[in-house]
Protein backbone atom coordinates (compact mmCIF):
# COMPACT_ATOMS: atom_id res chain seq x y z
CA UNK A 1 0.00 0.00 0.00
CA UNK A 2 1.40 3.43 -0.90
CA UNK A 3 1.97 6.12 1.72
CA UNK A 4 -1.14 8.14 0.92
CA UNK A 5 -3.47 5.14 1.09
CA UNK A 6 -1.80 3.95 4.30
CA UNK A 7 -2.53 7.31 5.95
CA UNK A 8 -6.13 7.38 4.66
CA UNK A 9 -6.82 3.80 5.78
CA UNK A 10 -5.51 4.45 9.29
CA UNK A 11 -7.39 7.75 9.65
CA UNK A 12 -10.62 6.01 8.58
CA UNK A 13 -10.26 3.63 11.56
CA UNK A 14 -11.56 6.47 13.76
CA UNK A 15 -14.98 6.30 12.07
CA UNK A 16 -17.75 4.00 13.27
CA UNK A 17 -21.11 3.06 11.82
CA UNK A 18 -23.63 5.85 12.30
CA UNK A 19 -21.02 8.61 12.20
CA UNK A 20 -21.39 11.58 9.87
CA UNK A 21 -17.96 12.75 8.76
CA UNK A 22 -16.47 15.57 6.67
CA UNK A 23 -13.39 14.92 4.55
CA UNK A 24 -11.00 17.52 3.16
CA UNK A 25 -9.34 17.33 -0.24
CA UNK A 26 -6.30 15.17 -1.02
CA UNK A 27 -5.40 12.30 1.33
CA UNK A 28 -8.42 13.01 3.62
CA UNK A 29 -10.78 12.48 0.68
CA UNK A 30 -9.37 8.98 0.21
CA UNK A 31 -10.62 7.95 3.70
CA UNK A 32 -14.07 7.15 2.27
CA UNK A 33 -12.54 4.13 0.50
CA UNK A 34 -11.66 2.60 3.88
CA UNK A 35 -14.61 3.60 6.11
CA UNK A 36 -16.74 0.89 7.71
CA UNK A 37 -20.28 0.52 6.30
CA UNK A 38 -22.79 2.89 7.86
CA UNK A 39 -20.60 6.00 7.89
CA UNK A 40 -22.17 8.91 6.01
CA UNK A 41 -20.19 11.76 4.47
CA UNK A 42 -21.02 15.45 4.74
CA UNK A 43 -19.88 17.97 2.16
CA UNK A 44 -19.83 21.63 3.18
CA UNK A 45 -21.65 22.80 0.06
CA UNK A 46 -24.79 21.35 1.61
CA UNK A 47 -25.25 17.60 1.61
CA UNK A 48 -25.05 14.51 3.82
CA UNK A 49 -24.84 11.22 1.94
CA UNK A 50 -21.98 11.69 -0.48
CA UNK A 51 -21.38 8.33 -2.16
CA UNK A 52 -18.93 7.08 -4.77
CA UNK A 53 -17.77 9.20 -7.70
CA UNK A 54 -20.36 9.24 -10.49
CA UNK A 55 -19.57 7.93 -13.95
CA UNK A 56 -21.39 8.19 -17.30
CA UNK A 57 -25.12 8.92 -17.00
CA UNK A 58 -24.85 9.07 -13.19
CA UNK A 59 -23.10 12.43 -13.52
CA UNK A 60 -25.50 15.16 -12.38
CA UNK A 61 -24.06 18.62 -11.68
CA UNK A 62 -26.40 19.16 -8.74
CA UNK A 63 -24.69 16.26 -6.95
CA UNK A 64 -21.23 17.82 -6.70
CA UNK A 65 -18.98 17.61 -3.67
CA UNK A 66 -16.78 20.43 -2.36
CA UNK A 67 -14.03 19.39 -4.80
CA UNK A 68 -16.47 19.70 -7.74
CA UNK A 69 -16.52 15.92 -8.22
CA UNK A 70 -19.95 14.55 -9.12
CA UNK A 71 -21.04 11.79 -6.77
CA UNK A 72 -23.81 9.21 -6.43
CA UNK A 73 -25.96 10.01 -3.36
CA UNK A 74 -26.49 7.18 -0.88
CA UNK A 75 -29.80 6.05 0.65
CA UNK A 76 -30.87 8.45 3.40
CA UNK A 77 -29.22 11.53 1.88
CA UNK A 78 -30.34 15.06 2.63
CA UNK A 79 -29.63 18.50 1.15
CA UNK A 80 -29.49 21.89 2.87
CA UNK A 81 -28.15 25.40 2.37
CA UNK A 82 -24.67 26.64 3.34
CA UNK A 83 -25.82 28.18 6.64
CA UNK A 84 -27.38 24.91 7.78
CA UNK A 85 -24.36 23.03 6.51
CA UNK A 86 -22.08 24.99 8.81
CA UNK A 87 -24.65 24.94 11.61
CA UNK A 88 -24.25 21.15 11.48
CA UNK A 89 -20.47 21.65 11.58
CA UNK A 90 -20.26 24.15 14.46
CA UNK A 91 -22.92 22.52 16.62
CA UNK A 92 -21.02 19.25 16.97
CA UNK A 93 -23.24 17.03 14.82
CA UNK A 94 -20.27 15.71 12.84
CA UNK A 95 -18.36 12.89 14.54
CA UNK A 96 -15.10 13.66 12.78
CA UNK A 97 -13.36 15.74 10.17
CA UNK A 98 -10.18 14.71 8.40
CA UNK A 99 -8.04 17.60 7.17
CA UNK A 100 -4.60 18.12 5.71
CA UNK A 101 -1.94 19.94 7.70
CA UNK A 102 0.99 22.29 7.07
CA UNK A 103 1.99 22.65 10.74
CA UNK A 104 0.70 21.25 14.02
CA UNK A 105 1.91 22.65 17.32
CA UNK A 106 2.55 20.84 20.57
CA UNK A 107 -0.67 22.29 22.05
CA UNK A 108 -2.86 21.19 19.14
CA UNK A 109 -2.84 24.45 17.16
CA UNK A 110 -3.36 23.77 13.45
CA UNK A 111 -2.09 25.71 10.44
CA UNK A 112 -3.41 24.24 7.21
CA UNK A 113 -4.87 26.95 4.98
CA UNK A 114 -1.94 29.01 3.80
CA UNK A 115 1.77 29.56 3.97
CA UNK A 116 2.92 32.99 5.17
CA UNK A 117 2.19 35.53 2.44
CA UNK A 118 -0.22 33.30 0.54
CA UNK A 119 -3.76 34.58 0.79
CA UNK A 120 -6.04 32.34 -1.21
CA UNK A 121 -8.63 31.56 1.43
CA UNK A 122 -9.56 29.25 4.26
CA UNK A 123 -12.79 27.90 2.77
CA UNK A 124 -14.58 25.93 5.47
CA UNK A 125 -11.53 24.74 7.43
CA UNK A 126 -11.78 27.30 10.25
CA UNK A 127 -15.40 26.36 10.88
CA UNK A 128 -14.68 22.63 10.78
CA UNK A 129 -12.04 22.82 13.52
CA UNK A 130 -14.47 24.79 15.72
CA UNK A 131 -17.17 22.27 16.48
CA UNK A 132 -16.57 18.91 14.86
CA UNK A 133 -16.21 16.36 17.68
CA UNK A 134 -12.93 14.82 16.49
CA UNK A 135 -10.39 16.73 14.38
CA UNK A 136 -8.03 14.34 12.61
CA UNK A 137 -5.09 15.63 10.60
CA UNK A 138 -3.94 13.24 7.87
CA UNK A 139 -0.60 14.25 6.37
CA UNK A 140 2.96 13.20 5.70
CA UNK A 141 5.14 13.57 8.79
CA UNK A 142 7.60 16.04 7.23
CA UNK A 143 7.43 18.67 4.51
CA UNK A 144 8.84 17.86 1.05
CA UNK A 145 12.14 19.54 2.00
CA UNK A 146 12.35 17.32 5.09
CA UNK A 147 11.55 20.06 7.61
CA UNK A 148 9.29 19.10 10.52
CA UNK A 149 5.56 19.80 10.29
CA UNK A 150 4.98 18.91 13.93
CA UNK A 151 6.48 21.93 15.67
CA UNK A 152 6.68 23.66 19.06
CA UNK A 153 4.73 26.68 17.79
CA UNK A 154 3.15 27.24 14.39
CA UNK A 155 4.84 29.95 12.33
CA UNK A 156 2.20 29.71 9.59
CA UNK A 157 -1.19 31.47 9.89
CA UNK A 158 -3.46 29.42 12.14
CA UNK A 159 -6.63 27.64 11.14
CA UNK A 160 -7.60 27.12 14.77
CA UNK A 161 -6.23 27.11 18.30
CA UNK A 162 -5.88 23.88 20.30
CA UNK A 163 -8.20 22.05 17.95
CA UNK A 164 -6.39 18.88 16.78
CA UNK A 165 -7.18 15.52 18.40
CA UNK A 166 -5.24 13.02 16.28
CA UNK A 167 -2.42 13.22 13.76
CA UNK A 168 -2.06 10.33 11.32
CA UNK A 169 1.10 10.18 9.22
CA UNK A 170 2.77 7.52 7.09
CA UNK A 171 5.13 6.72 9.98
CA UNK A 172 3.11 7.17 13.15
CA UNK A 173 -0.08 8.16 14.93
CA UNK A 174 0.08 10.93 17.53
CA UNK A 175 -2.67 12.03 19.94
CA UNK A 176 -2.82 15.58 21.26
CA UNK A 177 -3.29 15.39 25.05
CA UNK A 178 -3.26 17.98 27.84
CA UNK A 179 0.16 16.59 28.82
CA UNK A 180 1.59 16.97 25.32
CA UNK A 181 1.93 14.92 22.15
CA UNK A 182 1.45 11.23 22.80
CA UNK A 183 2.99 8.78 20.36
CA UNK A 184 0.47 5.93 20.15
CA UNK A 185 1.53 4.03 17.01
CA UNK A 186 4.76 3.61 15.12
CA UNK A 187 5.17 2.03 11.70
CA UNK A 188 6.38 -1.55 11.66
CA UNK A 189 10.19 -1.39 11.47
CA UNK A 190 10.60 2.09 13.01
CA UNK A 191 11.34 3.07 16.61
CA UNK A 192 9.98 6.00 18.68
CA UNK A 193 13.44 7.57 18.34
CA UNK A 194 13.07 7.54 14.54
CA UNK A 195 9.89 9.60 14.91
CA UNK A 196 11.32 11.90 17.61
CA UNK A 197 14.15 12.93 15.26
CA UNK A 198 11.59 14.27 12.73
CA UNK A 199 9.48 16.41 15.08
CA UNK A 200 10.31 19.48 17.17
CA UNK A 201 8.41 18.93 20.43
CA UNK A 202 9.32 16.19 22.89
CA UNK A 203 7.00 13.20 22.32
CA UNK A 204 5.52 11.17 25.17
CA UNK A 205 5.68 7.50 24.20
CA UNK A 206 2.50 5.65 25.08
CA UNK A 207 2.85 2.79 27.53
CA UNK A 208 0.66 0.81 25.15
CA UNK A 209 2.51 1.77 21.95
CA UNK A 210 1.12 -0.11 18.96
CA UNK A 211 2.60 -1.10 15.64
CA UNK A 212 1.17 0.64 12.58
CA UNK A 213 0.61 -1.59 9.56
CA UNK A 214 2.58 -0.92 6.42
CA UNK B 1 -24.29 38.58 -4.27
CA UNK B 2 -24.16 35.58 -6.52
CA UNK B 3 -25.19 32.03 -5.64
CA UNK B 4 -23.13 28.97 -6.41
CA UNK B 5 -20.30 26.82 -5.19
CA UNK B 6 -17.52 26.39 -7.75
CA UNK B 7 -20.07 27.19 -10.46
CA UNK B 8 -22.62 24.60 -9.28
CA UNK B 9 -25.83 26.51 -8.59
CA UNK B 10 -24.66 29.77 -10.13
CA UNK B 11 -27.06 31.75 -12.37
CA UNK B 12 -25.08 31.25 -15.57
CA UNK B 13 -27.42 33.19 -17.84
CA UNK B 14 -27.34 36.25 -15.57
CA UNK B 15 -23.54 36.09 -15.36
CA UNK B 16 -23.28 35.85 -19.16
CA UNK B 17 -25.54 38.89 -19.46
CA UNK B 18 -23.39 40.92 -17.04
CA UNK B 19 -20.38 40.07 -19.21
CA UNK B 20 -22.26 40.97 -22.42
CA UNK B 21 -23.30 44.35 -20.97
CA UNK B 22 -19.81 44.93 -19.55
CA UNK B 23 -21.09 45.95 -16.09
CA UNK B 24 -17.90 47.17 -14.44
CA UNK B 25 -16.53 47.85 -10.95
CA UNK B 26 -18.65 45.17 -9.35
CA UNK B 27 -18.30 44.03 -5.77
CA UNK B 28 -19.05 40.30 -5.77
CA UNK B 29 -20.07 38.49 -2.60
CA UNK B 30 -20.02 34.73 -3.17
CA UNK B 31 -18.49 31.56 -1.80
CA UNK B 32 -15.72 31.49 -4.42
CA UNK B 33 -14.76 32.68 -7.89
CA UNK B 34 -14.86 29.16 -9.38
CA UNK B 35 -12.34 28.63 -12.18
CA UNK B 36 -11.33 30.82 -15.13
CA UNK B 37 -14.21 30.86 -17.62
CA UNK B 38 -16.60 29.05 -15.26
CA UNK B 39 -19.49 30.72 -13.41
CA UNK B 40 -18.31 33.77 -11.45
CA UNK B 41 -14.87 33.15 -12.99
CA UNK B 42 -16.27 34.70 -16.20
CA UNK B 43 -16.71 38.05 -14.43
CA UNK B 44 -13.12 37.85 -13.19
CA UNK B 45 -11.79 36.92 -16.64
CA UNK B 46 -13.64 39.92 -18.14
CA UNK B 47 -12.07 42.19 -15.45
CA UNK B 48 -15.47 43.45 -14.31
CA UNK B 49 -14.88 42.96 -10.59
CA UNK B 50 -13.16 45.43 -8.27
CA UNK B 51 -13.78 43.59 -5.00
CA UNK B 52 -14.52 40.00 -4.01
CA UNK B 53 -15.83 38.84 -0.64
CA UNK B 54 -15.40 35.05 -0.63
CA UNK B 55 -14.25 32.08 1.44
CA UNK B 56 -11.51 31.12 -1.02
CA UNK B 57 -10.00 32.03 -4.38
CA UNK B 58 -7.57 29.11 -4.48
CA UNK B 59 -9.14 27.56 -7.57
CA UNK B 60 -8.97 30.65 -9.77
CA UNK B 61 -5.44 31.79 -10.72
CA UNK B 62 -6.88 34.84 -12.52
CA UNK B 63 -8.44 36.09 -9.28
CA UNK B 64 -5.10 35.57 -7.56
CA UNK B 65 -3.19 37.36 -10.32
CA UNK B 66 -5.53 40.38 -10.28
CA UNK B 67 -5.30 40.50 -6.48
CA UNK B 68 -1.49 40.41 -6.57
CA UNK B 69 -1.45 43.06 -9.32
CA UNK B 70 -3.58 45.27 -7.06
CA UNK B 71 -6.52 45.65 -9.45
CA UNK B 72 -8.81 43.42 -7.36
CA UNK B 73 -9.46 43.66 -3.65
CA UNK B 74 -10.17 40.33 -1.95
CA UNK B 75 -11.79 39.97 1.47
CA UNK B 76 -11.52 36.37 2.71
CA UNK B 77 -14.18 35.15 5.14
CA UNK B 78 -14.47 31.64 6.61
CA UNK B 79 -17.21 29.84 4.73
CA UNK B 80 -19.53 29.23 7.67
CA UNK B 81 -19.05 32.81 8.83
CA UNK B 82 -19.80 34.12 5.33
CA UNK B 83 -23.05 32.13 5.30
CA UNK B 84 -24.01 33.45 8.74
CA UNK B 85 -23.13 37.07 7.93
CA UNK B 86 -25.31 36.93 4.83
CA UNK B 87 -28.03 35.20 6.83
CA UNK B 88 -27.79 37.89 9.52
CA UNK B 89 -28.41 40.62 6.94
CA UNK B 90 -31.33 38.73 5.45
CA UNK B 91 -32.86 37.88 8.80
CA UNK B 92 -32.71 41.41 10.19
CA UNK B 93 -30.01 40.72 12.79
CA UNK B 94 -27.39 43.24 13.91
CA UNK B 95 -24.54 40.73 14.13
CA UNK B 96 -23.75 37.11 14.79
CA UNK B 97 -21.20 35.73 17.24
CA UNK B 98 -19.13 32.69 16.27
CA UNK B 99 -16.16 30.74 17.61
CA UNK B 100 -14.80 30.40 14.07
CA UNK B 101 -11.58 32.34 13.55
CA UNK B 102 -10.78 33.05 17.21
CA UNK B 103 -7.00 33.26 17.59
CA UNK B 104 -6.44 33.56 13.81
CA UNK B 105 -5.99 36.47 11.39
CA UNK B 106 -9.78 36.52 11.03
CA UNK B 107 -9.95 37.99 14.53
CA UNK B 108 -7.83 41.05 13.58
CA UNK B 109 -9.73 44.30 14.17
CA UNK B 110 -12.87 42.55 15.43
CA UNK B 111 -14.65 42.70 18.76
CA UNK B 112 -14.78 39.56 20.85
CA UNK B 113 -17.32 38.56 23.45
CA UNK B 114 -17.05 35.95 26.22
CA UNK B 115 -20.17 33.90 26.85
CA UNK B 116 -20.18 31.10 29.42
CA UNK B 117 -16.39 31.05 29.46
CA UNK B 118 -15.99 30.75 25.70
CA UNK B 119 -14.68 33.46 23.36
CA UNK B 120 -16.60 34.40 20.21
CA UNK B 121 -16.00 36.87 17.40
CA UNK B 122 -18.63 39.51 16.67
CA UNK B 123 -19.26 39.30 12.92
CA UNK B 124 -21.33 41.91 11.13
CA UNK B 125 -24.05 41.36 8.50
CA UNK B 126 -23.27 41.46 4.77
CA UNK B 127 -25.96 42.73 2.43
CA UNK B 128 -25.98 43.76 -1.24
CA UNK B 129 -27.81 45.84 -3.82
CA UNK B 130 -28.57 42.76 -5.93
CA UNK B 131 -28.79 39.01 -5.38
CA UNK B 132 -28.42 36.85 -8.46
CA UNK B 133 -30.03 33.55 -7.54
CA UNK B 134 -30.13 30.21 -9.33
CA UNK B 135 -33.16 28.01 -8.62
CA UNK B 136 -34.30 24.64 -9.91
CA UNK B 137 -37.96 25.70 -10.08
CA UNK B 138 -39.87 28.92 -9.71
CA UNK B 139 -43.64 29.43 -9.87
CA UNK B 140 -45.24 32.49 -11.47
CA UNK B 141 -45.34 34.25 -8.09
CA UNK B 142 -41.62 33.72 -7.52
CA UNK B 143 -41.65 30.89 -5.00
CA UNK B 144 -38.36 29.02 -5.42
CA UNK B 145 -37.10 25.49 -4.88
CA UNK B 146 -33.57 24.23 -5.39
CA UNK B 147 -31.73 21.09 -6.45
CA UNK B 148 -29.41 19.27 -4.04
CA UNK B 149 -25.94 20.88 -3.79
CA UNK B 150 -26.98 23.63 -6.24
CA UNK B 151 -28.86 25.16 -3.29
CA UNK B 152 -25.75 26.28 -1.31
CA UNK B 153 -25.79 30.10 -0.81
CA UNK B 154 -28.83 30.79 -3.01
CA UNK B 155 -31.59 30.84 -0.35
CA UNK B 156 -29.35 32.97 1.91
CA UNK B 157 -28.55 35.67 -0.64
CA UNK B 158 -32.21 35.76 -1.72
CA UNK B 159 -32.99 37.16 1.74
CA UNK B 160 -30.10 39.64 1.92
CA UNK B 161 -30.30 41.94 -1.10
CA UNK B 162 -32.32 44.97 -2.11
CA UNK B 163 -33.24 43.53 -5.52
CA UNK B 164 -33.49 39.78 -6.01
CA UNK B 165 -33.27 38.32 -9.53
CA UNK B 166 -33.83 34.59 -9.79
CA UNK B 167 -32.87 32.49 -12.78
CA UNK B 168 -34.85 29.26 -12.75
CA UNK B 169 -34.39 26.08 -14.75
CA UNK B 170 -38.18 25.64 -14.86
CA UNK B 171 -40.87 28.27 -14.35
CA UNK B 172 -44.15 26.57 -13.48
CA UNK B 173 -47.74 27.56 -12.62
CA UNK B 174 -48.56 28.61 -9.08
CA UNK B 175 -49.35 25.48 -7.08
CA UNK B 176 -47.00 23.25 -9.06
CA UNK B 177 -44.45 23.64 -6.28
CA UNK B 178 -45.94 22.17 -3.12
CA UNK B 179 -45.98 24.98 -0.50
CA UNK B 180 -44.07 22.66 1.83
CA UNK B 181 -41.32 22.37 -0.80
CA UNK B 182 -40.88 26.12 -1.27
CA UNK B 183 -37.49 27.12 0.14
CA UNK B 184 -37.47 30.81 -0.81
CA UNK B 185 -40.87 32.50 -0.38
CA UNK B 186 -42.01 34.68 -3.32
CA UNK B 187 -42.20 37.78 -1.11
CA UNK B 188 -38.42 38.29 -1.40
CA UNK B 189 -38.12 37.66 -5.16
CA UNK B 190 -38.38 40.67 -7.48
CA UNK B 191 -37.64 39.28 -10.95
CA UNK B 192 -37.69 35.87 -12.62
CA UNK B 193 -35.58 34.92 -15.62
CA UNK B 194 -35.93 31.58 -17.40
CA UNK B 195 -32.68 29.66 -17.69
CA UNK B 196 -31.68 29.09 -21.29
CA UNK B 197 -31.98 25.42 -22.16
CA UNK B 198 -28.69 23.91 -23.25
CA UNK B 199 -30.15 21.14 -25.39
CA UNK B 200 -32.96 22.65 -27.44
Amino acid sequence: MDIRNRIAKRAAEYFKAGDVVNLGVGIPGMCSDYAVPGVMFHTENGFIGVGPAATGVQKVEAFSNASSTEFVPVFGSCAFDSAESFAIVRSGRLAATVLGGLQIAENGDLANWTRPGGKFGMGGAMDLVNGVRKVIVAMELCAKNGSPKIVKDCSYPLTGKRCVNHVVTEQCVIDVTPQGLLLVEVLDGLSPEDIQRQVEPRLIVSSSLKQMER
Amino acid sequence: MIGGFMGCGSPHGLIDELVRQGKKDLTVIANDTARPGVGIGKLISAKLVKKVVASHIGTNPETQAQMIAGSLEVDLVPQGTLAERVRAAGFGLGAIVTPTGVGTVVEDGKRTIDIDGRTFLVELPISADFALVNAKRADYRGNLSYAFTARNFNPLIAMAAEVVIAEAEDIVPVGAIDPDSVVTPHVVVDYLVPQEKKNG
